[in-house]
């Protein structure tokens, strides 16, 4: 047994700590604290959409034929009055943007999560092992990067057909590539420090290194890169639903919307393209300035 | 000499780079018997760390073994499947790095690292781990081992980071721990303590211990035997007292007249001229006969290990003092 060392220096920063001052850098700029502000109401109006929404445009009985394509502000039959007017469905058009809102973030977030469980992985598996299995993987997703993601989700949803859970699919596969790279970079710094080799000594299991060891502290990056991609997704919906691969008419998202209303765009109809097209806007610019604002926030060299 | 508990025989650490090949260890010979303390001295980049690497079976590539034995109580560790291997690391050998703050990971609680450094090797519960934790926590001197247990490594000073890496090595009652260096990123004071506190533990464990140092001074107080390495070989090993007063090899006595003593203020230190050679291209014959006053035309041959008396043996043509040879 030996003397114990009484003089301890005391926990300075815990993790709550940290997190209010990451906090505090970020609230430094307003428009990001504005941007953070439209993504949560953005978030919970989609979430709360069945519960809000004046009709369920789904629900083709809930539909009058006779209401269709009235503009902003115009009265039913029954009294309901749609502020954003109706499309060629007459579906009303707040109903329609929140359910098609709440379904362009399902999917995204999502796709988002799902490809950030496999990019990360393999990116973890390709810096850890490295050699041969990096050089599989990584080669993999150097093909997957070469071609435009528009393209690959063109071919998949061709092949798969269309579908809600399909677009899913498509947007995974476009995506895990952007976070396996990401965390591969940040994994390979990390896998050369002397606590993977302690653990190693220790010997702890791969799995347990790569998952416990080094996914944590390789991981920082990805949030920037995970928070962009959640625009990226929406917009990627938006386009495959515009361009008819995407969700099927009868759940439509954004996209969807924009589509069915541009072709009224020229006889004057323009609401039934561009409110859709505003919440659209409005939810990519604001995931986009919070993602940019992160990046800065977590990228010392940026740091005054 | 207690009977031997590790043997390396010849061992050879290559690593194939795409300029050449880097010998970091070439023909390396050394014995730690059960509960010995031996320093492994010599200049950064003479190969001491890749050869702890190598005992644990954790060369990286694109470094390999390319010869040679190291043999862990009997049995070979050289091609020993990689399963065997993780039985014995962390359980039998440990490990102690040079920089405790980078030894643990900065996003997990110590009670964590612990418990699954623990549960790595034994069947226990996550409780009775943790309850041995605590004890070895306060085993290598940290006072409210509960507290410290739930702090990050963030939250600890340098010196009690690496204690708990320590009783984190000790975990299993290793019966070889390697530490590299452990005690060079630290405060003076700390040091020694840490020094002490190692040895007292190491001793009431039985641990055999190999210190792997570049500071002569430092483990001359507490090494049993110590074996001086330049460019991948074992030069000169002895028991330390013999080996500090009378080096054979020209380069031990190089590094003891490199160290400042008594009576010498003022006067320059006694340096070793040049730099260490580069492990990709080795002189022929002895490595150290470029910087060595006593070298001739006999030293472009390698000399052999030569066993001298009092269990001494050095790798040189022209050693200091002319013992008298017993092989």
């Amino acid at each position: 047994m030996v003397a114990p060392v009484t003089s301890v220096e005391m926990p300075a920063a815990a993790g709550d700590a940290g997190l209010l001052r990451l906090w505090a850098e970020f609230a430094e700029s307003r428009l990001a604290v504005v941007a953070l502000a439209c993504v949560v109401i953005l978030f919970a109006l989609a979430l709360a959409a069945p519960w809000i929404a004046p009709q369920n445009p789904y629900d083709l009985s809930q539909l009058s034929i006779l209401d269709n394509n009235l503009a902003p502000g115009s009265r039913s039959a029954d009294g309901l009055t749609y502020w954003l007017g109706t499309d060629d469905q007459g579906r009303d058009l707040v109903s329609a943007i929140l359910y098609g809102l709440r379904l362009s973030l399902l999917v995204a977030a999502t796709a988002t999560a799902f490809g950030l469980a496999i990019g990360a992985t393999a990116g973890i598996i390709a810096a850890y092992f490295g050699g041969l299995i990096d050089a599989a993987i990584m080669r993999i997703v150097d093909i997957q990067l070469s071609f435009p993601a528009i393209l690959i989700a063109l071919i998949l949803l061709a092949i798969l057909g269309k579908g809600v859970d399909k677009v899913v699919v498509a947007l995974v596969l476009v995506q895990w590539a952007y976070y396996a790279r990401t965390i591969r970079g940040s994994a390979m710094v990390e896998r050369r420090r002397e606590y993977i080799e302690a653990a190693r000594c220790l010997a702890l299991s791969p799995a347990r290194i790569m998952f416990r060891h080094l996914l944590p502290n390789a991981f920082p990056p990805l949030i920037v890169v995970a928070t962009v991609q959640v625009a990226h997704a929406i917009s990627l919906e938006a386009t495959l639903s515009f361009l008819g691969v995407g969700v099927p008419i009868t759940e439509p998202s954004l996209g969807l919307l924009i589509a069915n209303g541009y072709g009224y765009m020229l006889s004057g109809l323009y609401w039934i393209a561009f409110y859709p097209g505003i919440a659209l806007l409005a939810a990519i610019l604001a995931i986009n300035l919070v993602g940019d604002r992160i990046a800065d926030v977590m990228n010392p060299r940026l740091k005054r | 000499m207690p009977p031997s508990l590790l043997e390396i025989d010849d061992l050879k650490v290559h690593f194939s780079l795409r300029d050449g090949v880097v010998k970091a260890v070439d023909g390396l010979s050394l014995a730690v018997g059960r509960g010995e303390v031996l320093g492994l001295v010599g200049e950064s980049g003479s190969g001491k760390t890749v050869t702890g690497f190598a005992i644990l079976g954790l060369v990286d590539p694109p470094g390999r073994v390319v010869a040679g034995s190291i043999r862990f109580r009997g049995d070979e560790l050289v091609g020993c499947p990689e399963p065997e291997l993780r039985r014995i690391r962390g359980h039998d050998i440990a490990m102690v790095f040079q920089d405790p703050m980078m030894t643990l990971n900065p996003v997990l609680r110590i009670d964590t690292q612990m418990i699954e450094a623990i549960t790595a090797h034994e069947r226990v519960s996550a409780r009775a781990a943790r309850a041995r934790a605590g004890a070895a926590l306060a085993a290598v001197g940290i006072a409210s081992p509960d507290e410290r247990l739930a702090a990050y490594p963030h939250q600890l000073s340098g010196g009690m980071r690496q204690r708990v890496a320590i009783a984190i090595a000790l975990l299993h009652r290793p019966a070889l721990v390697i530490a590299d260096e452990p005690t060079t990123a630290l405060d003076v004071t700390i040091q020694s303590q840490i020094v002490a506190e190692m040895q007292t533990l190491c001793a009431e464990a039985g641990t055999a211990l190999i210190w792997i140092t570049h500071d002569l001074a430092l483990i001359s107080g507490f090494a049993d035997r110590v074996a001086v390495m330049y460019a991948g070989r074992i030069v000169e090993q002895g028991p330390i007292d013999a080996v500090l007063a009378a080096p054979l090899h020209p380069y031990t006595r190089g590094l003891i007249g490199s160290l400042p003593g008594g009576g010498q203020r003022g006067a320059p230190l006694d340096q070793i001229p040049g730099l260490p050679p580069s492990p990709m291209n080795l002189p022929p014959g002895c490595a150290f006969a470029p910087r060595c006053a006593r070298a001739d035309a006999a030293c472009g041959v390698a000399p052999e290990m030569v066993s001298h008396a009092g269990g001494r043996a050095t790798r040189c043509w022209h050693p200091h003092v002319a013992l008298e040879s017993v092989s």
